[in-house]
């Protein structure tokens, strides 16, 4: 791939931006042709940590595959499980416990907090900014301790299994869920001081990166990417799962299409999610956490699609079974692969400084994207 | 729309189609030379209007391929599954990359992991796999690789 860096036949400079570059977040290669400094093409270079998960899950049986799916969005890895265990469920046709049901969403909205923190510590470092990064982490810390009492792990979860989730909550987990929002609600107003109401930042985002709502739903963007087009997409509201059409919560729209807009929407997103925690976190009934399911699962023939909402947007799991222990096809729609996709239309006619921060407000993972 | 209401205008756009009910969504069945027309108009009629395509992607059937394009409306919330078949040893079918844009991207994976050639397609390239795949399919069944596939 290193022949292609040079100057075209038009005079155009083509450079390389990673595989390892900080902006990226992973190792993903972006080949830019430059007129000067503008922007006329972006090629994504994928698949530096592909794993062929899809391959791996046909020989994994249905409680062992969701493991590997922590693995794909790390950041959201309850909500990647959350998706696998609701394919499993829909297909063996489980009903699965409310305290179940809970514990799951407050996982997920806890998960949701954790991903955006580290979007914007990460994405206000890309601009430069680097105190911004400590701030995220503090709190998402709060979050990750949580997490590592209930389900042993700080980052890959593998929490919720067909049926349910596979041990019950800690007994510190109300409590340090109640200091752990305290402490929030005390300190978000500092992600707006610090960084929202900053002009320097808000002149290298405002106008940047323009996506029309037509561009956005033509290239399967979701979640905040879409929202910030005002394209109404959360999958929580359109096509709710688990208890989340029982809840108050706001779907958030910007309709600015542009870099801010898409930051505005994750900001505000934290909010809505701390307001979903609030509501849960006094209510958690009592009961089993886990459906009894049998030891070996056995999806009957057919084929089974869930939707979830992860933080970066609509998580697809499509089983296609035969009837047996393992799925015979498996395919996950994952969000960054369609996110990604528009990222040269987006680019093209910026300036390459400029990429940065539509790369940030993108906010992809690349083994969400490789798989 | 309800599946019955699709499943009579979609017999009015193309009367060769076939229809399979019982799963979560309506599956339609297409030859692949009727695929690139039929899309055009369920893109872009009124009452239809699926103008989000969210999955798209092939199944290797041992015996067959079977691409199957998820749809979905932004404005009438109704959602469909097409699936067409296509002959394992020289599948083709046309790009759909112009009428939903994301199927560039999609497009061109399930060709580097089936072999599915896009007629037409703008791009049709390896996207994830390194250079020197061409011709090698790692999702097909038959696929074997003995140094680097973990088998469980």
């Amino acid at each position: 791939m290193l022949e292609e860096v040079g100057t075209t036949t038009e005079g155009d400079l083509v450079i390389n931006v990673g595989p390892q570059h900080p902006a990226t977040h992973g190792v993903l290669h972006l080949v830019i042709t430059l007129n000067g400094e503008t922007i006329k093409k972006v090629e994504p270079h994928l698949g530096f940590i592909h794993r062929s998960i899809e391959k791996m899950c046909e020989s994994l049986t249905y409680r062992q595959f969701i493991y590997v799916t922590s693995r794909m969005d790390y950041l959201s890895s309850h909500i990647n499980n959350h998706a696998c265990a609701l394919c499993v469920e829909k297909g063996l046709q489980v009903e699965i416990p409310p305290r179940a049901q809970v514990i799951r969403v407050l996982m997920d909205e806890l998960t949701r907090i954790a991903s955006h923190e580290l979007w914007w510590g990460a994405m206000a470092m890309d601009l430069g900014a680097f105190t911004p990064f400590f701030h995220a982490f503090r709190e998402r810390e709060g979050i990750n301790d949580i997490m590592e009492e209930t389900c042993g792990a700080r980052l890959t979860m593998n929490y919720m299994v067909p049926g349910g989730v596979m041990q019950d909550l800690h007994p510190n987990f109300q409590k340090k869920v109640k200091e752990f929002l305290q402490l929030y609600k005390r300190k978000i107003h500092e992600y707006d001081e610090l960084v929202t109401g900053n002009i320097i930042f808000q002149n290298r985002m405002k106008g940047i990166g323009y996506l029309s709502p037509e561009d956005a739903v033509s290239y399967g963007c979701s979640g905040p990417t879409a929202r910030g087009s005002g394209v109404s997409s959360d999958i929580r509201k359109l096509y709710p799962y688990e208890i989340y059409d029982k809840l108050e919560f706001d779907e958030v729209l910007e309709n600015g299409g542009d870099s801010f807009a898409r930051y505005m929407i994750r900001i505000r997103e934290m909010q809505q999610s701390v307001r979903i925690i609030e509501q849960l976190i006094d209510n958690i009934p009592e009961g089993d956490f886990q459906a009894k399911t049998k030891a070996v699962l056995k999806l009957p023939k057919g084929e089974f699609y869930t939707r979830v909402e992860t933080a970066r947007g609509e998580l697809g799991v499509y089983i296609v079974s035969e009837g047996g222990t393992t799925p015979y096809r498996i395919k996950f729609r994952s969000p960054g692969f369609s996110n990604l996709s528009v990222l040269d239309h987006i680019a093209r006619g910026s300036k390459l400084g400029d990429l940065v921060a539509m790369m940030g407000t993108l906010d992809l993972v690349i083994p969400d994207i490789d798989r | 729309m309800q599946n019955e209401e699709l499943k009579a205008k979609i017999t009015e756009l193309l009367s060769a189609a076939t229809f399979e009910e019982g799963g979560e969504w309506l599956n339609i069945n297409v030859e692949p030379a009727d695929w690139l027309p039929l899309a055009q108009q369920l893109r872009n009629d009124t009452s239809l209007y699926f103008d989000y395509l969210f999955c798209l992607t092939c199944i290797d059937w041992k015996t067959h391929l079977t691409m199957v394009y998820h749809l979905s409306s932004t404005k009438h919330r109704h959602n469909i599954v097409i699936k067409s078949k296509l002959d394992r040893n020289k599948p083709e079918i046309q790009t759909v990359s112009q009428v939903w844009k994301t199927a560039e991207f999609h497009e061109r994976e399930v060709y580097e992991m089936f072999g599915v050639n896009f007629l037409n397609h703008p791009d049709l390239r390896l996207l994830i796999l390194p250079d020197g795949w061409e011709g090698k399919n790692p999702l097909r069944k038959d696929f074997e690789d003995p140094i680097n596939m973990i088998k469980l």
